[in-house]
């Protein structure tokens, strides 16, 4: 939406309500809103304090629930997994984004403008957002046989290693299928954001003789600067779900070399049958989630509006 | 940008709209960027690859999988794959699918939008408190709630069962969509809902016959950005549902893997089959999801 009717003071005011209206004015009635926030509250936030609960309890997810104290916590914080499964997490996430944020804003900026092949392409770009979580582990588990995929297929024998098998390498192939797959979303985004810049930039930079390099450095990027936090802050939480890519793809191995902290937690409440552990699992993924979203904001700086706040 | 044009703008905002079309084949005239095309083609590649990879795999019987070159279509195409994934429930599974993917997107839409109404149009604390509940909702790893939502479902007696996946997911589905609806929902203007104010009409009839209709290309884009996430979830069916009869299809994917391992052209033949669906809504809908969906995230 480039063309926002909304004033700025409007625009500052989205969050709370909007101020400019009169105030004789009787708005519609709060009772709108609650049918949504019951949903959200039983089936989002109560479970997120009943994570809390449960991390202070021994359950093995089928008997009683017996409150214990700090003894979930006190295995997973001394489990070596749970610190591995950390690691992995930050790399995927680390990775994942040095390889996603780039590939996103170039695809966006190439996509944004007018060409006609380019728009076509941006139809084809986002296939992958069409696929499962679930066909895509699958497609590439295929794809990347050493045997029967892309490899012998080519005929490169660097392409037919055991990439799934390699602890050494599946991390990297981890990062190459999530980026693959989520790309398209992001560049949707970036586009978004491109199409946004006033024409006017652009033309007084041409009159001024700047290059294409040139604007991209000193229009494009510090323009999309918004865009960029929003897409950062949902690629870097999205990262804390990357779990049925994974879980379907390798499972978590070779070993634990992808065992991730989502997964650690499903594996060890559902297939070990601690819920315990995994409820405390579960706090760190929501700590760790929270905590970088208000870091990407904040990142944003205070001038921010609301309206901005909310893109993420 | 098509929703741009078809949702009502203020003369003050139109020229904005004009300008920002306008733009493009300016960039356009300068010349051409190679290095740009070069990215852009490549990365098709990397989209197309795997895709052509399952279609052609999909098509080959067993015996030609294991002789023929991966990367070439197979000399005789045969579709005894997909007849073998149709013979084993695909028709259950897709039901299934359908039946959790409208009984969740109808009823968040609706109730999203009733939300979206009220923090636009209204005001009060309570209000914006609830906005604010939603955004903290994206911020937020909702996956970590997966093991107090087994507990609650298996309580409430619903585990196995098509309605412990319905619940969830429309509770998960609210946020983004009352952002992008609200996102939209700002740019009515103001005076159409003053002058039917004027007319005696109620909030109700405001919502329903004028929000709505002015905001029906956000509402159709974020029905079908729901639609896909629901319809591709796969962690909701692994720990709330167990049974062949309430399998969906992201899940009958996964058990096909394990049990048609060594076949593996029928187990693409069913991850052509469980996208073909997307893959017709995305052709019918493709405009008003890309659009939308540009426009409802970097507003």
């Amino acid at each position: 939406m480039s063309a926002t009717t909304t004033t700025p003071q409007q625009e500052l005011g989205v969050g709370r309500t909007t101020g400019t209206r009169r105030t004789l004015e009787k708005g519609p009635s709060g009772w709108l809103a609650v049918p949504a926030l019951a949903f959200f509250m039983l089936f989002a936030i109560l479970p997120l304090l009943g994570v809390l609960f449960l991390s202070f309890t021994r359950w093995d997810g089928l008997g009683e629930i017996k409150l214990d104290g700090l003894s979930s916590w006190n295995t997973v914080l001394a489990d070596p997994v749970t610190g591995n499964a950390l690691l992995v997490t930050a790399k995927i996430m680390f990775f994942s984004f040095i390889v996603q944020a780039p590939i996103s804003l170039l695809l966006g900026v190439f996509t944004a403008a007018s060409q006609k092949y380019r728009a076509a392409l941006a139809v084809l770009y986002f296939v992958p957002l069409l696929l499962s979580s679930a066909a895509v582990a699958i497609a590439f588990k295929a794809l990347l046989d050493p045997n029967f995929g892309l490899g012998p297929g080519l005929g490169l024998p660097f392409l037919a290693q055991d990439w799934l098998g390699n602890s050494d390498l599946v991390l990297f192939v981890v990062v190459f299928v999530i980026a693959w797959q989520f790309v398209p979303f992001h560049t949707l985004i970036y586009q978004g954001g491109v199409r946004q810049i006033p024409a006017s930039l652009y033309e007084a930079a041409q009159i001024d003789g700047a290059g294409r390099v040139q604007q991209f450095f000193n229009i494009t990027l510090p323009q999309l600067k918004y865009t960029m936090i929003t897409s950062s802050t949902l690629m870097v939480v999205g990262s804390l779900a990357y779990f049925d890519l994974i879980f379907v793809l390798t499972a978590g191995g070779p070993g634990y070399s992808t065992r991730l902290l989502p997964l650690h937690m499903y594996l060890t409440g559902f297939k070990a049958n601690d819920m315990g552990a995994a409820s405390a699992l579960g706090v760190i993924l929501v700590v760790i989630g929270l905590a970088l979203a208000l870091f990407l904001q904040r990142l944003g700086g205070k001038n921010r509006n609301a309206s901005q706040l909310e893109g993420a | 940008m098509a929703s741009t044009t078809q949702l009502p703008t203020t003369p003050a905002a139109l020229p904005q709209v004009v300008t920002t079309r306008r733009r493009p084949p300016k960039l356009g005239r300068s010349r051409p960027n190679f290095l740009g095309g070069l990215g852009g083609w490549l990365w098709l590649a990397i989209i197309i690859v795997p895709v052509y990879y399952v279609v052609i795999t999909s098509l080959k019987n067993q015996a030609g999988f294991f002789t023929s070159n991966p990367m070439l279509p197979p000399s005789e195409p045969t579709l005894d794959n997909y007849k073998l994934v149709l013979e084993n429930d695909f028709a259950k599974y897709f039901t299934n699918s359908l039946i959790v993917t409208v009984g969740s997107v109808v009823p968040a839409l609706f109730v999203a939008f009733m939300a979206a109404y009220a923090i636009v149009r209204g005001k009060g604390r309570f209000l914006s408190w609830t906005n604010n509940v939603f955004l903290l909702g994206l911020a937020i790893p909702l996956h970590a709630t997966i093991i107090p939502i087994y507990w609650m479902i298996t309580k409430a007696h619903m585990y196995d069962t098509l309605l412990a996946l319905i619940l969830p997911s429309i509770a998960f589905a609210i946020p983004v969509s009352v952002l992008i609806l609200s996102n939209f929902m700002r740019d009515v203007p103001n005076e159409l809902f003053e002058s039917m104010r004027l007319d005696g009409c109620s909030d109700w009839a405001m919502m329903w016959r004028l929000a709505l209709p002015m905001t029906k290309p956000a509402v159709i884009t974020v029905g079908i950005y729901n639609a896909l996430h629901v319809w591709n979830g796969f962690l909701f069916p692994l720990i709330l549902t167990q049974s062949p009869d309430t399998r969906v299809l992201p899940l009958s994917l996964w058990t096909f893997q394990g049990e048609f391992s060594v076949n593996i052209p029928a187990v693409l033949a069913s991850v052509v089959l469980a996208t073909l669906p997307l893959l017709v809504i995305y052709v019918v809908a493709r405009r008003q999801l890309l659009s939308g969906l540009t426009a409802g995230f970097s507003k």
